[in-house]
């Protein structure tokens, strides 16, 4: 975490979020904060509430106790513009959620046009360019049915991008793909938090997670076990849990 | 006009086949009018009954409890009952209580005429299947695409209109066009409130020229035409709603 001498404010800050479905208890207390422009990764077994902590921070899960702030919007006010909250917090999904009735330059048009109410022309040109940048020009006419898995998870973070979000949150982006797709996925990704974009990424992919974050959080049964810098949490984990979990899968 | 008319009157001459709506004026006038009123019925009750397939769909999804139930209960009485009774219904019943208002010569008529029942009934019959028919689709589009919707801003009412209604027309479109071909043949039922659609008017004509068989053929034949035409544009619309690499 940034050092708060810097007296910078962070730009997420979940504290002591607890959520339950049912039974189940899925977040027992979990705290964290990202400062603008950091990329963090969150790891952990299944189940252990990685997706549930993210889909918290955009509002599509209410919180049963704590607090989101994001870049100064308290998510858990109730009486909270989500619109506002969404136009800041952009989101990509394991398995794309593209639209499958509209192409690709239409998907990421679709919500500045609807939602923002931005110029159609304006929108169109940025759409363009967002899709050069994640490499599908091209395929701006081509619908979804008609991409690669690949193709279509980056045809979805334009769509995101479009928005022109602080925050971008990714849940197991990659997890639904071809080992050999993978990486163009992971290349725009990186891209994009060297470009400064902050990022909470969920995934399963440690090598990505240590190149790419500057933080790597370890959740295991609704708690933030440990975190730390990858290059130490990867080498040096200090919780048992963790080096169990790591042993595990590296 | 003057071959045609020429060819039937042989034909009756040689055969004994009286087709009078084909060289007789005064039916021919009545006849097509009638069959023009039939298309006329059929157009305006095929789009209410959509609009009220998708308005109610939407409004049975609602957070507000007592919309929802409003609907259903809507669906439940409109499928549960008869067509024919629901237009006595609409006909007799509300018609005997609506206002009368007097025409260009003073006399008093209904504000509301056996027509503009005939649509309302009709209407509101098939829109409660079109309701159930439009929820179908609804649910059969994916949660997590919903989920997206709402990732990006959109309202429930946003999100319907550009994602989740186009998306369940294309699952639900067979259905419906299952229940307009059934609407476009019970425009008939219009017949017992006397508004003047074509078997109404062939059911005339049969009694002044007792040409009953030569009738029910050509009504059997425009029916056919008429729910053909229907079907053929159904299907060009399914065509260009068609989404590629989606199979279909």
């Amino acid at each position: 975490m940034r050092d708060p001498a810097r007296g910078e404010a962070p730009l997420v800050s979940i504290r002591d979020a607890h959520k339950r479905f049912g039974d189940v208890e899925v977040l027992k207390g979990v705290s964290l904060e990202v400062a603008k422009g950091e990329a963090i990764c969150i790891i952990g077994p299944s189940g252990s509430g990685k997706s549930t902590l993210l889909r918290c921070i955009n509002a599509l899960v209410p919180l049963d106790a704590g607090t989101i702030t994001v870049s100064g919007i308290e998510v858990t006010d109730p009486k909270l513009d989500k619109i506002v909250l969404r136009r800041r917090v952009g989101m990509v999904f394991q398995q794309y959620n593209l639209f499958p009735h509209r192409t690709a330059l239409q998907n990421v048009m679709m919500a500045p046009v609807h939602v923002l109410r931005q110029d159609r022309r304006e929108v169109e040109q940025r759409a363009r360019e967002l899709l050069r940048k994640v490499r599908l020009e091209g395929k701006e006419g081509a619908y979804p049915g008609e991409l690669s898995g690949g193709q279509q998870q980056r045809v979805a973070i334009a769509r995101s991008l479009c928005m022109q979000p602080e925050v971008m949150l990714f849940d197991e982006v990659t997890a639904a793909l071809d080992p050999e797709t993978v990486k163009e996925v992971l290349v725009t990704i990186r891209e994009l938090a060297e470009e400064g974009m902050t990022c909470l990424l969920v995934t399963h992919e440690m090598g990505f997670a240590r190149e790419v974050a500057d933080h790597v959080y370890f959740t295991d049964r609704g708690v933030i076990v440990e975190h730390a810098p990858p290059a130490e949490l990867f080498s040096a984990p200090r919780d048992p849990r963790t080096r169990e979990f790591l042993g595990r899968i590296l | 006009m003057e071959l045609i008319a020429e060819f039937f009157r042989d034909l009756r001459a040689t055969t004994g086949l009286n087709f009078t709506i084909f060289y007789d004026p005064f039916d021919a006038a009545r006849f097509w009018r009638a069959f023009l009123l039939t298309c006329e019925l059929a157009a305006l009750s095929v789009l209410l009954s959509v609009a009220i397939g998708i308005v109610g769909a939407f409004a049975q999804g609602s957070r507000i409890r007592p919309l929802a139930w409003l609907v259903n209960g809507y669906v439940a009485f409109f499928r549960n009952t008869p067509p024919l009774v629901q237009m006595y219904f609409f006909f007799f019943a509300l018609g005997a209580i609506t206002p009368t208002v007097p025409d260009d010569i003073g006399m008093e008529v209904p504000l509301v005429s056996n027509f503009a029942w005939a649509l309302v009934a009709l209407s509101l019959f098939a829109g409660a299947f079109n309701v159930e028919i439009f929820r179908s689709g609804i649910e059969a589009v994916p949660r997590s695409t919903i989920e997206a919707t709402e990732a990006l801003g959109y309202s429930r009412l946003g999100a319907y209109r550009h994602v989740v209604l186009p998306l369940a027309f294309r699952v639900c479109l067979p259905a419906l066009n299952n229940n307009l071909v059934n609407l476009v043949k019970t425009t008939t039922l219009a017949y017992a409130i006397g508004v003047p659609e074509m078997l109404y008017v062939a059911n005339q004509i049969w009694s002044d020229a007792l040409n009953v068989t030569e009738m029910m053929n050509v009504l059997l034949l425009l029916y056919i035409a008429l729910v053909s035409l229907l079907v053929w544009l159904m299907h060009c619309w399914e065509r260009a709603m068609r989404m590629p690499g989606y199979g279909a």
